[in-house]
């Protein structure tokens, strides 16, 4: 196991997308074209290959190289989507962030890259549904935001079941895509419970 | 190599882009540089933005480059390849929003007449009206 924090951080998420590929790739069946976990997976591999790299850079470089290795190796629209989310919150990053503040503005600035890379918000079926709500309840509660996180992800990737897509294959479906979990939320919501089983832990 | 808008083709499949590609060739002619690329970075269905700045680069010129996409991914993926070129580049590179096939090919024959870069697109984008 690593020792420093962006080490383990880089850890867990692979480890989640890597564990969680195929259940990725089913909800992505449902309603997309079936690729979300296999592209996920490619894309958190090249992370994994690079730890030893990525873990020599400060936070800021880090991210962004991460983003960077996501964009170049997913192969779907995920792989612009978390890639600016990473590039933009790497941007937005102080070396060290030491309070909720740092982080709440960082992830504004990947939440807000994110909106801007797909055209899409809050209520279309997508990752934002669980990116959005969870930036709103850190900010709300400083005292907790790891418990705060994961509740606002569990609630947002639940509500994204009843939503009709309007971006993305999905969307093609129109009202046939109410009643499945969006892929794309279930893997941010994933990823948002790797890295508070890692900040809890430190 | 005449001095007219470039096209390049992306498609989620190898075999999509490049029988587009071959259709342009053969409908078109050779008045018009042409590039295409397909498939995720692992050879399988999906789009791959280092292939996709590859394929601008191939056949970038300043008199722009008109870029073709099928689906979703291939849109946000072109979208990104675009924005990673230097600015000087990226802005003289469109992405059209007409179908694949039927656009390439109106697109080309434009761009084969000498027309600029927004007339290219917009002949394109017609095609769905």
């Amino acid at each position: 196991m690593s020792s420093n924090l962006n080490g383990r951080l880089l850890e867990a998420t692979c480890q989640t997308i890597s564990e969680h590929a195929d259940e990725l790739t089913r909800l992505d069946q449902a309603i997309g074209d079936g690729d979300h976990g296999i592209n996920m997976k490619r894309g958190f591999d090249a992370l994994a290959a690079a730890a030893e790299e990525l873990q020599q850079l400060d936070l800021p470089s880090a991210l962004q190289k991460a983003g960077m290795l996501l964009v170049m190796n997913v192969g779907g629209a995920s792989g612009p989507l978390y890639g600016s989310l990473l590039m933009a919150m790497g941007k937005a990053a102080v070396d060290t962030p030491s309070c909720v503040d740092d982080v709440v503005s960082m992830l504004r600035a990947g939440v807000d890259a994110v909106k801007a890379r797909g055209k899409s918000d809050v209520g279309a079926k997508t990752m934002l549904d669980v990116l959005v709500p969870v930036l709103e309840a850190i900010e709300k509660n400083p005292a907790s935001p790891c418990a705060a996180a994961r509740q606002a992800a569990d609630m947002g990737l639940e509500a994204t079941r009843a939503m009709q897509a309007t971006k993305g294959r999905a969307s093609f479906l129109g009202e046939r895509s109410i009643g499945h979990l969006d892929p794309g939320a279930r893997s941010s919501a994933l990823l948002v419970h790797a890295i508070c089983n890692v900040l809890e832990d430190s | 190599m005449t001095d007219n808008v470039s096209i390049v083709i992306v498609s989620h499949s190898p075999k999509v882009a490049e029988g587009v590609a071959d259709m342009v060739r053969q409908m078109v002619g050779d008045e018009v540089r042409i590039a295409f690329c397909g498939g995720n970075p692992d050879g399988g269905l999906g789009t791959n933005v280092g292939a996709i700045m590859a394929a601008i680069e191939e056949v970038y010129t300043p008199k722009g480059v008109a870029i073709l996409v099928d689906l979703g991914g291939a849109e946000t993926n072109s979208e990104m390849a675009r924005e990673m070129l230097p600015a000087e580049m990226a802005a003289n590179i469109v992405i059209c929003n007409a179908p694949l096939v039927e656009g390439a090919i109106m697109a080309s024959t434009e761009a084969s007449c000498g027309a600029d870069l927004e007339t290219v697109r917009s002949t394109a984008e017609e095609f769905q009206a």
